[in-house]
This record gives structure tokens, sequence and C-alpha cells, in this order.
């Protein structure tokens, strides 16, 4: 187990240079002039280009440019922005909304997906089974950012039941982006926790608990939904990684000033620093979460030897 | 071999789509002709409503695609009227009119051609990219192995929106061509370069499950290369899922276009798409709600609709979940 986990750690290390590198030079082979741009149209002093130039490395090539990020990097120090903010602070300010907006999505994920998914697997090809495979399959099918505007007419404006942008009303406002984000993969966990329980019901061990004469209620939740939870936890867990980086749209949408919608205006205003430091913190994030479900999955299945 | 063993071979044959020359046709009981997996899969997609769904709106949009004349009513799209800004919908102009007074049903019936020319041309490109790739990982192993299995680890780290986001934007001041177009193209390749992994994993397994077997080897000790065992034998084996795969890609590949665009890096005015409509239209939806909704509603159906009949295919293709 110990020496799984060293291995797979040693794997993540090129993963997570190769992606920021990959970040790093499509971002910096721009060809436009940061320092023009940052200056609009009034002209700069060769003097303030100098300072810059070489605050910024503008000059070097990309791989000492790159050298030299990756050195800050592992004393802490992500580079500043063109207006010599850190972007540190930048994170700083905006993760939180992020992670509040991932803590709202998972709880939607758990509480309406698993019960879904548990209620339409206990009775396979009932109504309700039904329902659930067709509204999942739908619900897959509708792009995130339409949903985000169904959800803005309907429940924002239409029933005003929930405020449809920005953070002022707590952790209310994050109610209607949670859902919207959390739509897909709860639609899955739906059909996971389905498959999965349909599955168990089947097995030898389930018979076996039923002869000795266990109460129904008893075989399904001691026996059955354990086991058949497995995959689920595994996915939300993996999951989490992917939402902390995939809520752009949502963040735009709802204005929710979290790191999406930061990465997002930093890549139109051409801000290579912050657009390198968040993508790499998603990245970070992504990896760092599939190897905890890793780990995890041979915790909660004894099956499972990682040797 | 008794006539139950007999049987059961025979149904493993039959889920497996193959057959071993064990089992003697004769003594199936249940059919007098040799199923393959294709007919199977057929036979199970005309009994399934969804894939008949997704079937005719895949259908409807090609030819909207192609002919857009044709559901138009009789509107050109470019000839609008100030007059009528935001109009809403009424019985001759189905879907009301837009903030310059052009006719909107006419508008959203041309934006499908954008659409499903991004969203096949990323897929030919992610196939090629993705079977090529991995079939190399996948029958060479190794080292070639380790090297393109960890490429993919990284674009697979990056999320496909952002990662096409940055190239877009980057784009148009590159000299590389197509990426520095804002066109269709654009965006198709942007697409692609950042979805070409779950293919290559796909592809890399089947390819890795298929190379160890018997009919693979009897082709090698008959002198065949790498490439015409690649080609000719392991390939065709990966086809089916990879076919299920494309076919949900090509509307995964729709609602990112449409999401790029709405977010200003994809394609830009004049052009017509379904994520323009939804950008122009969101500033108005208190008073002209229709604006966002009838974009909203074509894109969600043509995405659905392929999504649909991927899902009917897999449900087909994998003999598993046959009930």
């Amino acid at each position: 187990m110990g020496r799984y986990v060293a291995r797979r750690l040693l794997l993540t290390i090129p993963v997570m240079l190769g992606a920021s590198i990959l970040i790093f030079s499509v971002v910096y082979a721009l060809p436009g002039d940061p320092i023009r741009a940052l200056a609009g149209d009034r002209p700069v002093s060769p003097a303030v280009v100098q300072v810059l130039t070489e605050r910024f490395h503008l000059d070097d090539p990309l791989w000492m440019q790159y050298w030299e990020y990756l050195k800050g990097l592992f004393q802490g120090d992500l580079g500043t922005d063109f207006r010599g903010r850190p972007v540190l602070d930048t994170i700083e300010r905006t993760l939180p909304v992020t992670i509040r907006l991932t803590i709202v999505a998972v709880i939607f994920e758990i509480v309406i997906g698993l019960t879904a998914g548990v209620l339409a697997g206990i009775r396979r090809n009932s109504y309700f089974d039904n329902l659930v495979l067709v509204s999942t399959t739908v619900v897959v099918a509708i792009p995130i950012l339409v949903l985000a505007f169904l959800a803005q007419l309907l429940f924002g404006l239409k029933l005003g039941w929930f405020p449809i942008a920005g953070t002022r009303e707590g952790w209310y406002g994050y109610v209607l982006p949670g859902l919207v984000l959390a739509s897909g993969s709860l639609a899955y966990v739906a059909r996971l926790t389905r498959t999965s329980i349909a599955e168990n019901l089947r097995a030898d061990y389930v018979r076996t608990a039923k002869a000795k004469g266990l109460p129904p209620r008893r075989i399904i939740v001691q026996h059955t939904l354990r086991n058949s939870l497995i995959p689920v936890v595994t996915f939300i867990g993996a999951d989490i990684g992917a939402l902390l980086g995939g809520a752009i749209v949502t963040e735009t949408v709802f204005n929710l000033p979290g790191i999406g919608r930061e990465v997002f205006d930093a890549i139109r205003a051409q801000e290579g620093a912050v657009v390198v430091g968040i993508v790499t913190l998603m990245v970070f994030f992504f990896i760092f979460f599939n190897l905890v479900v890793d780990v995890l999955y041979a915790v909660l299945d004894p099956r499972i030897r990682y040797d | 071999m008794t006539d139950q063993q007999q049987a059961d071979l025979r149904k493993d044959e039959i889920e497996a789509g193959t057959t071993t020359g064990l089992a003697s046709p004769s003594v199936d009981p249940t059919s007098d002709r040799q199923n393959s997996l294709w007919s199977d899969a057929w036979a199970a997609l005309k009994r399934n409503p969804l894939f008949w769904i997704g079937a005719v709106l895949t259908v409807l949009f090609t030819v909207m695609a192609i002919v857009p004349q044709v559901f138009a009513r009789g509107q050109d799209p470019r000839a609008c009227d100030l007059a009528n800004s935001r109009a809403l919908p009424s019985a001759d102009h189905w879907f009301g009119y837009d903030v310059q007074g052009c006719d909107y049903l006419s508008n959203v019936v041309y934006g499908a051609r954008n659409s499903l020319i991004i969203g096949v041309f990323a897929v030919v490109v992610i196939l090629l990219l993705g079977v090529a790739v991995g079939a190399i990982a996948g029958y060479f192993g190794g080292v070639t192995d380790g090297i393109l299995s960890r490429i993919a680890d990284i674009f697979y780290a990056l999320p496909l929106i952002l990662g096409a986001l940055v190239l877009l934007r980057v784009g148009p001041e590159t000299s590389i061509p197509i990426i520095n177009s804002r066109g269709p193209g654009a965006v198709a390749l942007a697409l692609a370069l950042f979805g070409w992994m779950t293919a290559m994993r796909l592809v890399r397994s089947q390819v890795i499950a298929v190379k160890s077997s018997d009919y693979v080897a009897a082709a090698r000790a008959m002198g065949a290369g790498n490439t015409r065992i690649l080609v000719r034998h392991i390939l065709p084996n990966a086809v089916a899922p990879v076919l299920v795969y494309t076919t949900i890609t090509i509307g995964v590949i729709i609602a990112a276009e449409a999401t790029l665009t709405y977010l200003g890096v994809g394609l830009q005015r004049p052009a017509f798409s379904w994520g323009l409509q939804i950008e122009a239209g969101q500033s108005d939806v208190r008073d002209a709600p229709h604006l966002v909704l009838f974009p909203s509603i074509v894109l969600t159906l043509t995405v659905m609709a392929f999504i649909l009949m991927g899902d009917a295919l897999r449900d087909a293709l994998d003999p598993r979940q046959r009930a």
C-alpha cells in the first residue's frame, strides 16, 4: 500500500510539470506585447519598458521564463500580475468562493443523486425507476450554460426564490449555482448508484441474508448499500477535483467571484501569471483528488490490493 | 457435449458476437441463423424508443444544417427591420424578432450548420488523434506506452473548456493556420486538441485486450507485419466502443462550442451561432426571454439527439447489459 502510494505520487510529478509547461507555453507563446497592452494608448517611456521587461523576464527564451517561474513556485511565489498584485493573493481571495460552490454542489449530488439512485435501484423497472432513467438522460444532455439560464429564469426571475447573481446573500446565493454545477454529476451519481444497487441485490451474500430471514430493510441498508456505495463514493471524490476546476461557466453566469471566473477574466486580459497560477492549482486539485480516491478505493474495498 | 452445454456455448458465442465452431448451430434451440454483434445490436436498437427520438432529431438537424432555407419559413435571416426589435413570437414569426429586428426563427435555424460542422470536424480529428496514439501506445507498450499515456494524463488534467479557452484567446495572434482564423475550424481544432484523450484510452485498452488473443498470434505466425495486424485484426475490434463514444462526443462538442462562443472566444459576429444568440439575448432576459429561450432549446435538442443515440448504442452493443 505504502509503495503504491509512493509510486502514484512519483507519477503525478511529470503530469503536474507537463500540464504547467503546456499551459505556460500556450499562454506565453503570445506574440502580443503585454506592456503595450497594459499602457493602452498612452506612450510608455523606454525606462519603464526596460524595468517591466526585466521584472517579468519578457526578453528571456520561453524555457528560461518557465525555469524562473518554477523556482518561484517552489518558494511559494506564484509571481504577480501586471498591476503588481501577487497571484497568491488573488487565489486566496477567490478560492473560498469556489470551495463553497463545490461543497454545495457535492451536497446536492449526495442528497438528490444518491437518494434517487437508491430508490430506483431497489425498485427496478418501476415507474420511479423509469422516471430517474429518463430525467437523468435529459439532464445530462442540457448544456450547463442553458441550465444556468433556465435556473435563473425560473427560480430567480419568475418565482423569485433565489438570488440570481453574486454572493451578497451568503450561502443562500450558492444554492442555485451549486445545483446547476452539480446537475451533470448528480445524474451520473443517480445512475451509478442505481446500477450498483441492482447488481448487488443479485449477489450471493444478499441471497444468504434473505435465507437467514433478515428483514428487507436490514438487507438493503446493512448489506447492499454498504457495498453498492463504494463506486459512488469514489466517483464523488474524483468529481470534487473536477468541480473545483470546472466552474468557469457557472461562476461567470451567476457572477460568483471564484477562481473559475477569475481565470476567465485573466485569460481575456492576457494576465499570463494569473492564468498559469490558477490553472496549475486546478490541475493540482484534479490530480490530488484522483489520487485520494484511488487510495480510498483500496481502503473501502479490501478485495483490491495494490501490491 | 450435452445439449445444455451446447446451448450455453452457443449463447456465449452470440453474446460475444463470434463463433468458436464448437457449438453446432443445428442444436441451437433459439435461432437457426448466425447472429452477429451488429445484427443483435440493431435488433435491440429497433426496440429502443430513446434511440428513435435521437435518430429523428439527428436527421432533422442534419437536414437543417444542409438546407436551412427549408426551415426558415421563407424568411431571410439578414433582412431586418429595427421597428420589429425584440417583438414577441407570433403566428407569422414563430420565434419572434431579435434586437436588430431580424426574424429569429431563421436566425436560429441557420445556426445549426456551424454547430454540426464543428461537432463533426472536431470528432473526426479526435478520432484520428485518439485512434493513432491509442493504437501505438497499446500495441507497442513499454516505454512508448508510458510516454504517450503520461502525455494523455497531462491533457486530461486540464478541463476541456479551459484549455480551448486559452488556446482560442491566443490563437488569432499566432501564425498557426486555421487556429488563427476565429472560424469554425479554429473552434473545432481547439476542442479536439484538448478532447482526444478519452478516445486514446479507449482504443489503447481495447488494443491491449485483443493483442494477446490467439488470432493475433496466428496472424503473426503467418508473417503479418505490425501495421497489418493493427489495422486488419486489432482495430476492427475496437470499433464498437469508439462508435458509442463518437456519437456522444459530437453532442458534448456542440455544447462546448456554444459555451466557448458564449464566452466570447468562439465564433464571432456576424456568424450564425446559438452561443452568440444566447449571449446577445441574456441582457434582455426580463423583457424578451424568447431571445435566450429558443436558441437554448434548439441547442439542447441537438446535444440530446446525439447523447440519446450514443446511450442507446452503448446499451445495444454491450451484451452484458442486455437483460
